[in-house]
């Protein structure tokens, strides 16, 4: 029976992380989500998995990478720069082909930041969030059920890409309290039996042959780079087909048409709602994964009705909006929605935003 | 019948090419750690770390388990590793540059921690792979590719000595200082890496054997030149010895 309960964010997306047979933990102290290695501490003595707190960001993202190799369902978590310190890892965990979930709470802009919630940081989630041009399917919730079961979904995702996955949220979403059902814990029997289908992990050979977790052909000649990235990207290919996650409401017989993703989705349907009070027939666009792009559902709205879309994010410059208007291709116009550093998206601006495209 | 008195080690692959320069003590250091294993009969049940460098081509000769890490951050991918996987024997390989310089912070970190790993740490004083620039390890006086004028203690600071500064913390079970650089001393080396293995099968915490090693690519010296410089010169400096034994 899933237990109804009342947590803060960064809590709930840890336990929901223990509850899908993560046994492993590395952070590193940073606002806004100290709070989930401080839950992980707690946690994990509880069930015989390991916490580790880092020397660094870039000390914790390695140990995540070496639990994956050892074929533990593993877990790290950062903020925006700390993130920008985890790249180096998270780029060696997709050349290796490590199933690890990273969580990014979002700062408000370049360097330091901000440590209030922002969605700052789409274009390193979606695009690079380290060298050597590989992806991740980057999950965005915007309410904490959906954290809870995204949370669950990333470690079903990684394992069977056996890739790094990113769970892109931010300050609201880890901070405020919402009530949320979390799932029935993974048996450990289910979790021993996930683990030891890791034929690939280091266990030692122990009478069988030898296993090598290396990230990209790790000076053996007689490996391909360019076959490993070729292999690499038609997994990316497959995902764009088969993995896209995206909420539609209310889009049959929109006028216009509000975009957004993670919190700002929340506030995006509030206003989507509202608008439709006033009589403007307004609907919604989220997607629950920013990346692969649900480019289908854009590039198949119907553009003789549509007056326009409204992009709203917590970004400036706008980020996620450019993939938008990439897909659309003037097809509309577009109006957007920003608010950045810490100030919170203003409904208000997204209603006017839709009501000025409609009177346009 | 002849007797046969010595094979390869088990785990080193049938048929390996040393892809190492004529004369690098690699050869000898990579050697050893799989004697050992072989002696303690944990080859089937180690799990090597690879580290960034030419400490890094062993790679192609072990016939054990193996994960890499980035750059200069072996010790913490051990430390999870091992903390993973308690039963397996975990030991990483690095350089100083690896080691010493990139990986500084790790090294600290996983030896303050008592992590129940063995790292084998091969300091030949110089970035061998890409083409002999000042290591943490250079000597005072000698002539790099970005030292052109020499190491100058005001500008580069002095030789790094991590035996010493490991000697300084709590948690480490085993630390000592060994070479290749002549026949008693590989003998020496051997057992000092089977002391250190022992530490981590025991459960006791850190070890780290460090070898005062050679680079005759980039020292620009013959092979038999680069040992003769190890004895006369570099010991002087790094002194070899079992700085603790838990």
């Amino acid at each position: 029976m899933a237990d109804r309960v009342f947590m803060k964010g960064s809590e709930a997306i840890a336990e929901a992380a223990v509850r899908a047979g993560c046994r492993f933990f590395a952070g590193y102290p940073i606002t806004p989500q100290n709070e989930v290695p401080e839950y992980f501490a707690r946690r994990m003595p509880q069930v015989g998995g390991v916490f580790l707190q880092g020397e660094s960001e870039v000390a914790s993202a390695n140990m995540t990478y070496g639990a994956a190799a050892a074929g533990v369902r593993a877990m790290t978590s950062s903020s925006s720069c700390g993130i920008s310190l985890k790249s180096e890892a998270i780029s060696w965990m997709a050349g290796a082909r490590l199933p690890v979930v990273i969580a990014n709470f979002q700062r408000g802009g370049p360097g330091i930041g901000t440590i209030q919630p922002s969605q700052q940081d789409y274009f390193q989630a979606t695009k690079a969030s380290g060298n050597g041009g590989f992806e991740m399917l980057v999950l965005s919730p915007s309410t904490l059920q959906e954290a809870v079961d995204m949370t669950a979904e990333a470690f079903e995702l990684a394992d069977r890409y056996s890739n790094p996955v990113l769970l892109l949220l931010d300050g609201f979403t880890g901070t405020m309290m919402e009530p949320v059902s979390l799932p029935e814990p993974l048996s450990e029997e289910r979790i021993a039996a996930i683990r030891a289908s890791k034929t690939w992990a280091a266990t030692g050979k122990r009478g069988g042959a030898q296993h090598k977790v290396m990230c990209g052909p790790g000076l053996d000649t007689r490996l391909s780079q360019q076959a490993m990235n070729r292999e690499a990207a038609a997994m990316y290919a497959k995902w764009r087909e088969e993995e896209c996650d995206c909420e539609e409401f209310m889009l049959e017989d929109a006028e216009v048409v509000v975009t957004a993703y993670g919190i700002s989705g929340r506030i995006a349907k509030s206003a989507v709602k509202l608008l439709r009070a006033e009589g403007i027939r307004a609907g919604l666009i989220r997607p629950r994964r920013v990346h692969p792009f649900p480019a289908k559902v854009y590039d198949s709205l119907d553009f003789s009705r549509i007056r326009g879309i409204v992009c709203a994010e917590m970004s400036i410059p706008a980020q996620f909006a450019t993939d938008v208007e990439a897909v659309v291709h003037g097809r509309t116009a577009f109006a957007y929605a920003l608010s950045s550093g810490g100030d919170i998206l203003d409904r208000s601006e997204i209603m006017e935003a839709a009501r000025g495209l409609m009177r346009d | 019948m002849m007797e046969k008195v010595y094979s390869r080690p088990s785990g080193i692959f049938e048929g390996a090419v040393t892809g190492f320069c004529p004369g690098c003590l690699h050869s000898s250091v990579s050697k050893i750690v799989c004697e050992a294993l072989d002696e303690l009969n944990m080859v089937d049940n180690a799990c090597y770390i690879q580290g960034v460098g030419c400490g890094g081509l062993v790679v192609t000769y072990f016939d054990i388990d193996t994960v890499s890490a980035p750059h200069g951050r072996a010790c913490a991918v051990a430390s999870s590793f091992k903390r993973c996987s308690p039963e397996t024997l975990v030991f990483t390989y690095q350089g100083d540059g690896d080691l010493a310089a990139i990986g500084l912070a790790e090294t600290m970190s996983a030896a303050n921690r008592g992590e129940n790993f063995t790292v084998i740490f091969v300091n030949n004083g110089i970035y061998g792979m890409t083409g002999g620039q000042l290591a943490p390890t250079t000597l005072l006086g000698t002539k790099t590719t970005t030292t052109p004028y020499g190491r100058d203690i005001r500008e580069h600071g002095a030789p790094l000595h991590m035996c010493e500064i490991l000697n300084q913390l709590e948690a480490p079970a085993y630390i000592a200082r060994v070479t290749c650089a002549d026949v008693p001393n590989v003998r020496k080396a051997k057992e000092a890496v089977k002391k250190a293995f022992r530490c981590q099968i025991e459960g006791k915490g850190f070890s780290f054997v460090e070898f005062v090693s050679n680079c005759p690519t980039n020292w620009g010296m013959s092979p038999a030149e680069s040992l003769d410089y190890i004895h006369n010169t570099v010991l002087k400096e790094f002194p070899l010895g079992e700085f603790r034994a838990k």
